[in-house]
């Protein structure tokens, strides 16, 4: 047995792991207790990692070898990695020949490592010749570059974790660290118990679990946040708590800045945010008097059509209060992507260059390509397509080829029907994925099976500016390779083909790196003192690396502008880029689940973290849902001007009244026949980021009306899972609404559940189809048939445990919910027989039968109801109580991700003492 | 006044039963005289089966003993056939000579086996199953004899090859169809039967078409019976060993004196809805050997149903009218719950609900036309039996309560408003 450290390829917190593995199959995975970001410690998604690297996974969910399609919708036939670079080099070659290098476009990911990032810009700007190579990072933290570069100069996170414990204030805003960020949240939790007095102020339209714990949640109207940090700087200056040599010494601005917020009077903020006006007031006061002031930011700012003013509105707070440059102040803009740091260092992007470089400056082109080695000419010379920009100017027919690696935008872009309308114009689409069934593969002429976390040698940098080593433990699945090496041996094709000499030759990843690492001399992110040795004898490094870490930026009060001070940016409010209307009424937002990451494709091959809330939902308000008749679990369609989809109701009182909430995870692949939560969501981008305007899309809810219900679920061993799953997905498409999701069973088995909704009753080919992948055409299976009303019901209990055998399988097929709670019998496995003649019955049994509890704790699998239960036993303070439930139940103990769930079901389940 | 006779030939349940209803209705109207074949007093003979597995006693199915014939001053002839019936004259003559009078005559002669007509059916060792006699000698054979077949797969066959298996005999079914009771079940639930029926030991030849009985040529037991050839399912010859054959491959009515004495028979005797033979009005008939509208019922609550009409005509009061039955099937098998009612096979114009739970043995099947249930095949559990057969009878609409109608009369009530 074997370890290899590494770090975590989810979030960008950019946790530390030590895998476990004997060389060929990865075993364990464990919280690297040296790295700095987590000393040890990991969330629930990172806890599972190992199990994304399964056997099962690696066989029946990972892309193992190149594919190729002859036409677009036929099955993909095998071909050697020979044959894919060869034909791929050619295809390209001619497409640039007849239309010019800016007929291809590259889009990438912020979880490639720096080195792959450094050779697809190789690849685009030199090899190619095209400006257009973007990464999913513009989905993610490009409003956060900009506004760095407009604040401060350059893009540059100035804090570090260690802030988070230095803080007297912190101000979480369009972030819900806990669910999303959970390192960073324990971080955060263990400084607030040691620090009396500590404040945290959460911005946020939604009472997310990080505004639980909150001492001030200002639960603002979707998109209003500039209007808010207007208002809170009309307060402070209105109340004298500016720091004015601060101002006088370090910015410019100011003035301007004045100007605007003057008719920001807190009254007027707290009108156009919906919050209260003392509410206003007395977080201007706490962020600005209290000693050392943080603020935390993420997608709620990041994803809007006004997303760079929203973050340069609250760095002009740090700056009017000189809570900037200090340990535990500072503006901290938190990534959601394990390297899109990297991205933004190695220029992976369009608006970007290598070592914070400008493509709008053709200095910066020529340093590049004097760096290159090779001529300016040679290089595109200006910005390229944004992401949303290369996809219209795809589905205009500008763009032919385009190249996607390790993101899924048939899944994540916003405005699907444009997307997928660019992807089936382009004349090739390649993709380089890990994973096999992503709703992009669909799309792709190649695919390129490319090597993912565990199998790849290379560096990331996290949220605070820390570069780690990303370490292999196992050789690639199948014939999966390094991006960078797809990307070099591709290159080096295309450069034979062109008659020159090789511009991306690089050997290692290391070597990538080495030339990426150059490119930063003199720069803002200077890591030339830094080295594979280094980082391998001291571990883990912040940039700027010259002679040593740099832990915090701007200490001196000098910033990376071309003055040294830092600008007040004086933008005003504008609305979100639509507004509701009496036909779409509710503002849609989109949200991340506590253990499912991104378009799912990897977590969502482990059961466990389905266990969590597992299921597809849109999210409403009690009240918005009463007045609509509208009921828990009712199916209802969701519609914007773009397109609309089916999903079920979950009825939730911490989301606004008049707001709508999709957790952003589900694609085609778990809600087939749909376009994902995407469909409805908006192309609409901040000019200055080109970031989409992810978290707000007018749309309607109504109720979708699809009487015919089907449920099909299994237990099936482990590695039949896949079969199964591959059967019920094909069927997804005939139905208006389906989802198919794992649910973890006990040892070596797994569960899939499919749920269908439709119009008419489903045909009884489908029907016949599913009972025989289910295994429910066998003479033990109980049975209520009456085919013409279409209504069947088919059940097979497990062939062990006699009467105390559970659900094996079962297929339900009848008008609406009937029947809806044997989904829950089969979920809990409890004894099939208990329920007796009601199995068949189309009445629920009068005693109610064990729903199936959302699980609260992943580490040690303990669901709601049983942590309620000893709850009702647990006495004493709030905090004596939770020890107990720990001490008893032991959930939270580990990775703590489910701390602030734990904390709310304290005070909510009252002590039951005894007559 | 002079009393009117009243002469019945038959001692069987619808007979009697047909006298029981009329003595309450007019008590001192008939002088009754009856003549019955057996030497017995009126028996439940559906008890029979229960009698041949050992489960009850011949004194326990007896349902009117001599005694009640005394107290009601019925003239009581046992043993004793009737062999004329002299219409002109309106008397009935018997085996021993002895004749009497009649002003109404009730013919409730029920039914008599048919043996299919294969060679040595007259051997030794080869019974039917039909009376207490019958049922003697099927018991007393089991204690002498090893292996029994019984031809016929129908209620009777089931039952006389379980009592035979109660009693220890190692018993085969051989049945023509290849469902047990097909008459009375679809083939899943006559599969279910067989499967039970299977696990109790029984064996069954489906499929399988009788084509001699072959006796023993020498010895001790020359010219009793020693094996059953037959033509199994798949074309082959097959001798089964059998010391005894009870043939139960169905009943005839048994209408030999009325057709003699001129009267109307098709498939029974043809009678009326007041059960009076279409032929002569003075002469009534009821039970089995009665075709009423085409139909000769052969179980007991339609003859019970008939009598009491009958009955009510006898007692002068003129005012039923039988209408026809509807009939519902279940066996006397012990530990083995099965109903079946009306048009359980369904067919086009007819929609069918299933249900069915292997683990507990269950299988129902309901048959509905339009809005109407108009059948149900119910095995393993049939506690829903009487209310189907109820819904069935009076033709309710089912439409409000069709989701629910599969689970009993207690689901449906939950539906309904």
């Amino acid at each position: 047995m074997s370890e290899t450290r590494s770090t975590c390829p989810y979030c960008g917190v950019g946790c530390g792991v030590v895998i476990e593995h004997d060389g060929q199959q990865i075993t364990g995975v464990r919280g690297d207790p040296e790295h700095p970001a987590n000393f040890g410690r990991l969330c629930t998604k990172g806890t599972n990692l190992h199990l994304t690297a399964s056997p099962v996974v690696l066989q029946h969910q990972r892309l193992r070898e190149p594919f190729k399609r002859a036409t677009r919708g036929a099955a993909p036939q095998a071909l050697t990695w020979d044959d894919a670079n060869r034909e791929i080099a050619d295809r390209l070659l001619a497409i640039r020949a007849t239309h010019g290098p800016e007929a291809i476009g590259l889009y990438i990911s912020g979880q490639l490592l720096t080195e792959d990032y450094h050779a697809f810009n190789k690849l685009a700007r030199a090899v190619i010749g095209t400006p257009h190579i973007d990464s999913n990072s513009r989905l993610c933290m490009s409003s956060a570059v900009v506004g760095y570069k407009q604040s401060l100069g350059a893009d540059a996170p100035p804090c570090s974790y260690e802030d988070i414990e230095q803080a007297d204030c912190v101000l979480v805003s369009g972030a819900n660290p806990a669910w999303a960020h959970p390192i960073l949240f324990r971080r955060l939790e263990a400084a607030r118990a040691q620090r009396p007095g500590h404040k945290l102020i959460v911005i946020d339209p939604r009472r997310t679990e990080t505004a639980e714990l909150a001492d001030l949640h200002l639960q603002i109207r979707p998109g209003t946040d500039v209007a808010l940090c207007h208002g809170l700087l009309h307060a402070m200056i209105r109340r004298s708590w500016t720091a004015p040599s601060f101002i006088e010494a370090h910015t410019e601005g100011f003035d301007a800045l004045k100007t605007l917020v003057h008719d920001w009077i807190p009254a007027r903020a707290a009108q156009v945010c919906g919050v209260p006006e003392s509410d206003i007031w007395r977080a201007a006061e706490w962020f600005a008097t209290s000693p050392a002031s943080l603020s935390l930011y993420c997608q709620g700012l990041n994803q809007s059509s006004s997303g760079t003013a929203k973050n340069t509105a609250l760095i002009n707070l740090h700056l009017a209060t000189g809570q900037i440059g200090r340990a535990g102040a500072g503006p901290f803009s938190l990534t959601g992507q394990p390297n899109a740091m990297g991205g933004r260092e190695s220029g992976g992007m369009a608006t970007l260059l290598p070592g914070h470089r400008d493509p709008a400056r053709a200095g910066d082109w020529a340093e590049i390509a004097r760096l290159w080695g090779v001529d300016a000419a040679d290089l595109p010379g200006h910005r390229g397509h944004t992401a949303v920009e290369m996809f219209e100017a795809a589905a205009r027919g500008e763009i032919k080829a385009l190249w996607i690696a390790c993101t899924n935008p048939a899944q994540s872009m916003p405005d699907q029907a444009l997307v997928r309308a660019a992807l089936e114009r382009c004349e090739l689409v390649i993709l380089q994925e890990a994973f096999a069934h992503t709703a992009t593969a669909r799309y792709a002429d190649y695919l390129l099976p490319a090597a993912t976390w565990g199998e790849k040698e290379g560096t990331v940098t996290n949220s605070e500016r820390r570069i780690s080593r990303v370490r292999a433990a196992v050789p690639p699945a199948g014939q999966s390779r390094a991006d960078w090496r797809i990307v070099r041996d591709i290159a080096l094709r295309i450069d034979a083909g062109l008659g020159r000499a090789p511009r991306l030759a690089a050997q290692t990843a290391e070597a990538l790196w080495l030339e990426h690492r150059e490119a930063t001399r003199g720069r803002d992110l200077d890591i030339t003192g830094l080295s594979w040795a280094t980082l391998d004898r001291d571990g883990p490094q912040q940039w700027p690396y010259v002679d040593g870490a740099t832990s915090r930026l701007y200490t001196s009060g000098r910033f990376a502008t071309d003055t040294g001070r830092a600008r007040f940016i004086a933008r005003p409010y504008q609305p979100p880029a639509e507004d509701t209307t009496a036909q779409h009424p509710f503002s849609l937002t989109t949200s991340r689940l506590r253990d499912q990451w991104h378009g799912m494709s990897r977590s969502g091959s482990v059961p466990r973290l389905f266990a969590h809330q597992g299921r597809p939902q849109v999210r409403l308000h009690p009240d918005d849902a009463a007045r609509r008749e509208l009921a828990e679990g009712a199916l209802v369609q969701v519609r914007s001007a773009r397109g609309e989809l089916v999903l079920p109701l979950q009825l939730d009182q911490n989301v606004a009244t008049a707001c709508a909430d999709i957790p952003m995870h589900w694609g085609e692949e778990f809600i087939g026949a749909q376009r994902g939560v995407n469909a409805v969501t908006q192309g609409a981008f901040c000019p200055d980021s080109k970031q989409p305007e992810l978290k707000f899309s007018a749309v309607a809810i109504e109720p979708a009306d699809l009487p015919w219900r089907l449920t099909a679920c299994a237990w099936v061993a482990a590695d039949q899972g896949a079969s199964l799953r591959s059967h019920l997905r094909a069927l997804m498409p005939h139905f208006a609404y389906a989802h198919c999701l794992p649910e973890p069973g006990p040892d070596g088995l797994v569960g899939w559940c499919f749920e269908a909704a439709s119009a008419q009753a489903p045909a009884p080919e489908r029907v016949a189809a599913l009972v025989a992948a289910l295994g429910l055409d066998q003479p033990e299976v109980l049975r209520y048939t009456d085919a013409q009303r279409g209504r069947l019901r088919l059940l097979r209990r497990a062939a062990e445990g006699g009467q105390a055998a559970p659900l094996q399988a079962l297929l339900r097929v009848g008008p609406h919910d009937e029947g809806a709670w044997l989904l829950d019998l089969w979920r809990s496995r409890q004894p099939a027989a208990s329920a007796g003649r009601w199995l068949l019955s189309p009445s629920a049994p009068p005693t109610h039968m064990p729903t199936a509890s959302p699980q609260v704790c992943n580490c040690f699998d303990v669901r709601e109801d049983a942590i309620r239960l000893t709850l009702s036993h647990c006495s004493g303070s709030p905090s004596e109580r939770l020890a107990q439930l720990q001490a008893e139940k032991r959930c939270g103990t580990q990775c703590g991700s489910c701390l602030p769930t734990l904390r709310r079901l304290v005070a909510t389940t009252p002590e039951e003492v005894p007559a | 006044m002079k009393k009117l006779k009243l002469v019945m030939v038959g001692n069987g349940m619808a007979g009697v039963r047909t006298l029981e209803e009329l003595l309450r209705l007019a008590p001192g109207l008939y002088d009754i005289t009856v003549f019955g074949a057996e030497p017995h007093p009126n028996y439940n003979r559906i008890l029979l089966s229960p009698v041949l597995a050992g489960e009850q006693t011949l004194d326990e199915i007896i349902l009117n003993p001599l005694s009640w014939y005394d107290a009601h001053g019925i003239t009581l002839h046992l043993g004793c056939p009737v062999t004329h019936i002299d219409r002109v004259r309106r008397e009935v003559v018997a085996a021993d000579g002895t004749t009497a009078p009649y002003d109404r005559l009730l013919i409730a002669t029920g039914s008599t086996p048919f043996v299919p007509p294969v060679p040595g059916k007259e051997l030794a060792g080869v019974l039917a199953y039909r009376d207490i006699a019958d049922t003697q000698a099927m018991i007393d054979a089991a204690t002498r004899y090893r292996q029994a077949v019984v031809i016929g797969g129908g209620l009777l066959g089931l039952e006389a090859a379980n009592g035979l298996m109660q009693r220890g005999m190692q018993v085969t079914v051989v049945h023509l169809s290849d469902t047990l009771l097909e008459r009375q079940l679809d083939r899943e639930a006559g599969a279910l039967l067989r499967r039970s029926l299977a696990e109790r030991g029984l064996q069954f030849m489906l499929g399988a078409q009788t084509q001699a009985l072959l006796a023993h040529d020498a010895g001790p037991s020359a010219g009793r019976v020693r094996a059953v050839q037959l033509m199994d399912s798949a074309g082959r010859r097959v001798e089964l060993p059998a010391d005894l054959v009870v043939v139960a491959a169905g009943v005839r009515p048994n209408t030999a004196l009325a057709d003699a004495a001129g009267l109307l028979c098709q498939r029974g005797i043809v009678v009326t809805d007041t059960l009076q033979s279409v032929t002569d009005p003075r002469i009534y008939a009821v039970g089995e050997c009665a075709a009423h509208r085409g139909i000769a019922y052969g179980l007991v609550a339609p003859l019970f149903e008939q009598g009491k009409v009958c009955a009510t005509h006898l007692a002068q009061m003129g005012i039923g009218r039988y209408l026809g039955s509807s009939v519902s099937t279940k066996l006397k098998v012990t530990g083995i719950d099965l109903f079946s009612a009306g048009d359980f096979s369904g067919g086009p114009g007819t929609e069918e609900i299933t249900l069915s739970d292997p683990h507990t043995g269950v299988y129902k099947k309901l048959v509905i036309r339009g809005d109407r249930l108009v059948g149900a095949c119910l095995y393993g559990d049939t506690a829903d039996g009487s209310w189907y057969f109820q819904l069935l009878r009076e033709g309710r609409t089912i439409a409000g309560i069709r989701d629910q109608l599969m689970f009993g009369e207690a689901a449906a009530g939950l539906a309904q408003p």
